[in-house]
């Protein structure tokens, strides 16, 4: 329990929101960690090998 | 009854249409191509796994109530449970958004299927919506109220009243989540009649191609 309140409190819920202004675009540090690691999923969805991959080719 | 009139039911025509068009064996199948063992065909599944939870708390929320998921621990648990089953839900609907634009998973007589995955989308947009001005709290009277403007500009805001709890919540509840799933029984349906797009051809035979030597 004392392990999720301190990992909570890393994430501070009861203040302002941080944006991020960059010229014209505002958006939330929230909403722009999310779309990085949607990025970093699909980049590491087409990298990463999937397993028994190597198996199946092996015995073709 | 004669054997023609039998033939000509709606019953037996459409009876021999599905059977025609989705057997069994393609509904259920044994197997897939080799090139579906990669992790990018795994998104579609993850959504619709999220899906299956995202109702199931839903299910849970509405036979409680509000007071319960406001005020107690375990219906914090499961209103929590309910908003991060959406955000996978829509964290994997992108991915496999990417990931079939990249494919241009709409060839090969396959733009129904991106069709009915394109509404999908937006129908989980509205689902989403109004489920964030149904919470019944500060977070929702905000969301609500800075967004009847720009629902007004559109001119369906005599339609569509979003400082009307009951009706974005019947929204929320009954008629979005309705349109959502029959549309992905819909989108999973056009995927096992077509089978999963193929990857682009590595050397593809350009057509009226001029061959100089």
């Amino acid at each position: 329990m004392a392990f999720i309140l301190s990992f909570a409190a890393l994430i501070p819920l009861d203040s302002l929101g941080h944006y991020i202004h960059w010229g014209w675009v505002e958006i939330s540090v929230a909403n722009f960690i999310i779309i990085v690691l949607m990025i970093a999923t699909f980049i590491a969805a087409i990298a990463a090998p999937f397993p028994g991959r190597r198996r199946r080719k092996e015995n073709r | 009854m004669s054997s023609s009139e039998i033939e000509r039911q709606w019953t037996t025509r459409l009876r021999h249409r599905v059977e025609g068009k989705l057997p069994p064996e393609k509904m259920l199948p044994d197997t897939q191509p080799n090139y579906v063992s990669s992790w990018i065909y795994v998104f579609g599944v993850a959504t619709m796994s999220a899906l299956f939870v995202v109702i199931a708390t839903g299910c849970i929320l509405a036979l409680r109530g509000p007071q319960w998921w406001h005020g107690s621990a375990y219906g914090h648990f499961i209103n929590s449970l309910h908003l991060w089953s959406v955000e996978i839900f829509f964290f994997s609907m992108v991915v496999h958004l990417w990931g079939k634009f990249a494919m241009a998973a709409w060839r090969g007589g396959r733009a129904l299927t991106w069709m009915t995955g394109v509404i999908t989308f937006l129908a989980s947009v509205a689902t989403a919506f109004t489920g964030y001005v149904s919470q019944s709290n500060f977070d929702s009277q905000w969301i609500s109220t800075q967004a009847k403007d720009g629902i007004n500009a559109t001119g369906a805001g005599a339609y569509f009243n979003v400082l009307n709890l009951g009706q974005m919540l019947m929204w929320h509840i009954v008629l979005l989540p309705l349109a959502a799933v029959v549309l992905t029984a819909l989108h999973i349906v056009l995927v096992r009649i077509k089978g999963v797009v193929p990857p682009f051809e590595e050397n593809p035979v350009v057509e009226n191609a001029e061959v100089t030597q």
